[in-house]
């Protein structure tokens, strides 16, 4: 290679051996940041648990085992099937799901206002939308609380007005959690539904007009078709998160209405100190999110053939 | 009110043909901007009417108008005597063409033919054969299951076409759909859609910036200007009759002289030039004696003579060869310049060459008084 003319030289023009280092950065980030917290986690879940945290490195199945399975105070009765653990799987998927349904329904018509309006306002239209952001989601989801709670201003609100005598039990309920999740994760289903509907062009609304498609017609033909990449990116950024949330349901939800997310944060945090645990939880959710986006990519895929 | 005017047309016995479109002193504001000042014109059945004009005109406007893309602020468009102005573009029987064809990237060439008739719940069947028939007429009958990112600019074109015409349009609207083509096959598709207007007997609304777009498939031509429709009719009557100075010199070439009137004929008048020299121009409008102003003559109705053959007497500054013709650039002896253009059909015709004196000749009915 290094002896025929112009060797060692790839199409770009840059030298293979300098290139290669210039890759350098790239893989240190899917290195370090991707592959090796995947594999310690990977590798934790498979080994012994040690009291109050930490693991003995010893391969072990029971992380696993006990997700699944129940077999008794004791350990020594025989397996029945343990429905704690893969109801509060379920519980997360449905709280996501709503969570993702209900950001798509506020964000998609706020995400169409922002990019039909004149370009010099909608900038100050994205920046309404993003400026809670710069606040930690933990202050935010705190917030929300003192917000909901009994005697908090919209409860005291409601009462003072005569709307309600009894203050609303708000917190420690699904409903919350909601409230928590669609205000942690709106942002991300408005911005990729906004950047599509600002490329769209609106004379194919005119033309589905011209050809006598009334409103909804139109949306359902036209609009959302073009859209739909965006649509599709949006669900994805708000449902991931929210699958995996803990700070929304510890906060807002309480003890009863754990997700998949709190669970996980107390094998390494909390009292239950069960790392390989909650390494294997982990692992169960990461796939579950893997398979959603395996299909997610293969209908784009499709789409694009 | 159709009752009225049908129990009047019946009592006189004659038939009074309702035009295709009729657009009454509409106006259309955008803010403080007016686009249009006041429109009127009137569009017969079975024509191919063309709205020419330069960007910022209101030719689209006026077409946008009519499609109901756009409120209308003041005036009426009726279309065969209805009254359309007021309603939404879905329930106007028109069809566009647009510009950059807005065909719907994620159907097929069939679904996207099939669109309006479907909005319309026209039955399988006859939506079917609806949209084979169309792709024939347009010739894409082998590319109803492509996509519109498949197909070459002209073919997207042709998509278009079908698509706004499936529908059965009495009347079909047509926004610069040539402007997005290469030259070869925008003058291709002049013929194509002169002949298509023919065959369908569709009345064509077509708007356009290429006068000679508009002269080759017209039946007649509103040109505007500035918002305001300057002159109405057909080719040969914009070109050789204008009524002002800027459909003459917005419709090819011509040499624009000042003038003042120094007496007035039935249709005619003589006008003095600076240097002097009295011509005879005819005239469209009114004028009176003493009005200053200018005459309009084309450069291939000037020929080129030697010395004493002619009225006006010049120097040859320049001399362009064009291949088919020669364009002449002549400075007069009172300074002003003129443009004459010669056939370069007759190797052995003797023409004054550059820098020496000429004498043009000018065809009588050439020299056209322009109002303003």
């Amino acid at each position: 290679m290094a002896g025929a003319i112009g060797g060692g030289r790839s199409v770009s023009g840059v030298y293979r051996p300098v290139r290669r280092w210039l890759l350098l950065p790239s893989w240190l980030v899917i290195g370090f940041f991707l592959l090796a917290p995947v594999g310690i986690m990977l590798v934790y879940s498979f080994l012994t648990k040690e009291f109050r945290g930490g693991v003995i490195w010893e391969f072990s199945l029971a992380a696993y085992d006990q997700f699944l399975f129940d077999r008794g105070i004791f350990g020594d009765d025989p397996p029945t099937m343990e429905w704690t653990y893969i109801n509060i799987i379920l519980r997360s998927v449905i709280q996501a799901a709503i969570a993702t349904l209900v950001c798509l329904i506020i964000g998609f018509p706020t995400a169409f206002f922002i990019a039909t309006r004149p370009p010099e306002t909608r900038t100050i239209w994205l920046f309404l939308i993003t400026v809670p952001y710069w606040v930690n989601l933990l202050i935010r989801t705190m917030s929300m609380k003192f917000l909901i709670r009994d005697n908090g201003p919209l409860n005291e609100g409601l009462m003072a007005l005569g709307l309600i005598s009894e203050p609303l039990p708000l917190v420690n309920t699904d409903l919350a959690v909601q409230l928590g999740l669609f205000y942690s994760y709106l942002p991300f289903m408005v911005l990729p539904i906004y950047a599509a509907v600002e490329r769209y062009n609106f004379a194919l609304s005119e033309a589905a007009a011209d050809l006598y498609a009334d409103r909804w017609t139109i949306l359902r033909r036209v609009v959302l078709p073009a859209v739909a990449p965006g649509i599709a990116a949006g669900c994805i950024l708000v449902f991931v998160p929210s699958l995996g949330a803990f700070l929304a349901p510890d906060l807002l939800g309480g003890a009863k209405n754990w997700m998949i997310g709190s669970l996980i944060e107390d094998q390494f945090k909390g009292a239950a100190g069960n790392w390989p645990f909650g390494a294997a939880a982990s692992m169960i959710l990461l796939s579950m999110v893997l398979v959603a986006l395996f299909f997610y990519a293969r209908s784009q895929s499709r789409e694009q053939a | 009110m159709g009752f009225d005017s049908s129990d009047q047309s019946m009592a006189s016995g004659t038939r009074v043909t309702t035009p295709a479109i009729s657009v009454r002193n509409v106006i259309k504001r955008y803010g403080t901007v007016t686009a249009l000042k006041g429109a009127s014109l009137e569009i017969h059945d079975n024509e191919f009417f063309t709205l020419l004009g330069p960007s910022g005109c209101g030719k689209t406007t006026l077409l946008r108008l009519i499609a109901g893309f756009e409120d209308i602020t003041e005036g009426e468009i009726h279309l065969f005597g209805d009254e359309i102005a007021t309603l939404p573009p879905n329930q106007r029987p028109v069809n566009t063409v647009f510009q950059q064809y807005a065909l719907f990237p994620h159907m097929t060439v069939a679904e996207n033919v099939a669109f309006g008739l479907m909005c319309l719940k026209r039955s399988k069947t006859e939506t079917d054969t609806r949209v084979a028939a169309m792709l024939d007429l347009v010739k894409l009958g082998d590319y109803a299951a492509r996509r519109p990112s498949q197909l070459s600019g002209g073919q997207q074109q042709r998509v278009a076409l079908a698509r706004a015409m499936a529908p059965g349009p009495k009347v079909l609207l047509l926004d610069e759909p040539l402007s997005a083509l290469d030259l070869k096959l925008r003058q291709a598709m002049r013929v194509e859609l002169k002949q298509l207007q023919q065959d369908t007997g569709i009345t064509f609304v077509f708007v356009t910036h290429d006068q000679e777009e508009a002269l080759t498939m017209s039946d007649r031509i509103a040109v505007m200007s500035d918002g305001e429709i300057q002159q109405i009719g057909g080719a040969h009557e914009i070109y050789e009759r204008p009524v002002n100075r800027f459909v003459a010199d917005f419709i090819g070439e011509t040499n624009l002289l000042d003038v003042t009137v120094e007496a007035v004929e039935d249709q005619a008048c003589q006008c003095r030039l600076p240097g002097g020299a009295v011509m005879t121009a005819s005239t469209g409008g009114k004028t009176s004696v003493g009005h200053q102003g200018h005459v309009s003559i084309r450069p291939e109705r000037i020929g080129i003579g030697t010395t004493g053959s002619g009225r006006l007497e010049g120097t040859i500054e320049h001399q362009i060869y064009l291949g088919t013709d020669t364009q002449h650039i002549v400075r007069l002896d009172d300074g002003t310049h003129l443009t004459a253009r010669t056939q370069n059909a007759d190797e052995a015709q003797v023409t004054p060459n550059l820098g020496e004196r000429a004498s043009l000749v000018i065809d009588p009915g050439a020299i056209r008084l322009l109002v303003d």
